[in-house]
């Protein structure tokens, strides 16, 4: 027995394509989507709270549109994704209309849910839980009043009972990404919840596919121009019954899949290797090995698991004012300089205006800014990208700052251009709270109908 | 002595984690994977990534990918939400890494990268 788990999604923003290509021509068994990044929940739960239709990634019901031949032609084919966001049932029921409108109202769609603990928050104070920032240690009091949303990573637990009750389409909110490939490798193959050496090579191919194409050799750090990444093929897991498994892409397709760019998706956003923690497992990374058993074909052996930790990951986010950047282009003798003469006289026109700002950074984009002080630096450029970038409480400071970009255009240097956009606007700061919560506090909640049940 | 560019002998692929990121750091071969074990340690690395004022650099090994993975505490001034750089995820920070000068081993050829990698 062997499953191939594909993933078409890698985060909310990438190819709109890429679905349903990897659904036509990967032979499927489950096509994952990933979304959901450390905050976009708080950007879901900021859209939801201005409607109640919203709080979910919208893509996903234009790429269900793409997918609905793939899915009429492949009765086996099933969907797992984080798309729910802060409401996976609003999700589900407008998932639903689009199938029932398109003749596969049988079709049975689930959602998991269970992860929002915002509702719930004084409660589980109440209860013991310190909900202390896990990276700094300060206590929630300091932001308890502007917390915007806060949600519990589940595992994969949730999507084993949806599929177990003959969900073809399973919509969750946030759970640990890797959790989206061990639901369907459990559902299918028969693991216990005990197997740890086997959820923890799930979990291992899980964050391998996760970020969609990085893994097939998008941000490749071996690339030449003689690698071409047109038509990119998408990830494919193909998992046996024992853990052992393969990363692969569909054949034609551009990109790669060699031990190199596996070994770097490997290491991608990771801490300790020996504990790569999810709700699932408590998984060892530090011994895997990787051997090309074929063109575009990796088989990765070597993982290991532990106990799943006692406590969850809980992403929280809180209010925390405004930022606003924009750019200017600086060309010419002395490029460099000017720019910088342009972003300090921004920042020194809003003083002289009584405009103070919390934090500020002018960056000459070209001249090794990036990592200023890092690499070394090209100052003698004839065209620079000045940035600036500030962030206050006052979104009124901030709106002033924006205002200063344009009179540079004719009271500053010679050389600037490139002031053409809409002008940019402050955006709301929601910044990171991460932190844990006791795993028996919470549990999924799954919600499996029939298309045409959801209500529409 | 003679540098060459760490890239001669590694590739490496860097993100974030909140406020931290990492860059995990692939030797191409098991000779440049020893030599990196000697030579790239937390502090020289820590010394290198100094203008961007890491708060720790702790190093992990992967033996069997050839790899270090380093983690780069409080290094994005803020994170991915809060920080006004333009790498406010770390992203590039492998580019970086890979830009660094290290001494020219004797035995560089043993260390490159074969063609078809």
């Amino acid at each position: 027995m062997l499953i191939r788990v594909g993933n078409g999604a890698g985060f909310w923003g990438d190819n709109l394509d890429a679905p349903r290509l990897l659904a036509e021509q990967g032979a499927l068994d489950y096509l994952t989507l990933e979304y959901l990044a450390e905050l976009t929940l708080s950007i879901l739960a900021h859209q939801r709270s201005r409607n109640p239709e919203a709080g979910f990634v919208a893509d996903f019901l234009t790429v269900l549109e793409s997918l609905i031949p793939a899915l009429a032609a492949q009765p086996k084919l099933k969907i797992i994704t984080n798309a729910g966001g802060m409401a996976p049932a609003v999700c589900a029921r407008q998932t639903a209309a689009i199938l029932s409108r398109s003749g596969l109202g049988n079709v049975r769609v689930a959602a998991v849910s269970g992860d929002d603990l915002l509702p719930r928050l004084d409660e589980l104070i109440a209860a013991g839980e310190p909900f202390t920032n896990l990276d700094t240690g300060q206590p929630l009091g300091d932001v308890r009043a502007k917390i915007a949303s806060a949600n519990a990573y589940l595992g994969a637990e949730g999507i084993v009972a949806a599929l177990g009750q003959e969900a073809r389409i399973v919509i969750t909110g946030r759970v640990a990404d890797a959790s989206l490939t061990v639901g369907p490798a459990v559902h299918a193959l028969g693991w216990s919840w005990n197997d740890w050496d086997r959820l923890a090579a799930a979990t291992v191919a899980g964050h391998l596919i996760e970020c969609g194409a990085q893994v097939t050799g998008g941000m490749f750090s071996g690339w030449t121009p003689a690698h071409s990444l047109d038509n990119l093929g998408y990830p494919i897991a193909a998992i046996s019954e024992s853990g052992q498994f393969s990363i692969t892409k569909p054949a034609g397709t551009g990109g790669r899949v060699s031990v190199a760019t596996v070994s770097e998706q490997l290491v991608y956003e990771i801490g300790d290797p020996r504990h790569y923690l999810t709700p699932d497992v408590d998984a060892d990374f530090s011994q895997v090995q990787l051997v090309q058993s074929g063109t575009d074909q990796v088989d990765v052996r070597g993982a290991k698991g532990n106990p799943a930790p006692p406590r969850l990951k809980v992403s929280m986010a809180y209010c925390d004012g405004y930022m606003a950047s924009g750019t200017l282009v600086v060309c010419g003798d002395q490029a460099a300089a000017k720019a910088r003469v342009c972003g300090e006289q921004i920042l020194s026109r809003l003083e002289t205006a009584g405009v103070t700002l919390q934090r500020t950074h002018i960056e000459c984009l070209g001249t090794g800014d990036t990592l200023a002080g890092v690499w070394r630096r090209a100052d003698d450029a004839l065209e620079v990208v000045l940035r600036v970038s500030v962030h206050d409480a006052s979104r009124e400071a901030v709106e002033r700052f924006v205002r200063e970009f344009s009179p540079l255009v004719g009271s500053g240097p010679p050389g600037v251009t490139g002031y053409t956009g809409p002008r940019m606007k402050p955006y709301p700061v929601f910044a990171y709270w991460p932190t844990t919560v006791a795993r028996d506090r919470l549990a999924p909640v799954v919600d499996v109908r029939g298309a045409a049940d959801w209500g529409n | 002595m003679s540098t060459i560019r760490l890239a001669e002998i590694a590739h490496a692929r860097s993100g974030d984690k909140g406020n931290h990121a990492n860059v995990g750091v692939i030797a191409y071969t098991p000779a440049g994977f020893d030599f990196l074990g000697k030579y790239l340690t937390e502090t020289r690395l820590a010394e290198y990534l100094l203008p961007l004022r890491p708060r720790q650099v702790e190093r992990f090994e992967m033996p069997g990918i050839l790899a270090y993975n380093f983690l780069l505490r409080d290094i994005l001034a803020g994170g991915a939400s809060r920080s006004l750089r333009t790498d406010n995820q770390g992203k590039v920070l492998s580019a970086a890494v890979l830009e660094m000068p290290i001494p020219a081993p004797p035995n560089l050829a043993e260390m490159q990268r074969k063609k078809d990698a």
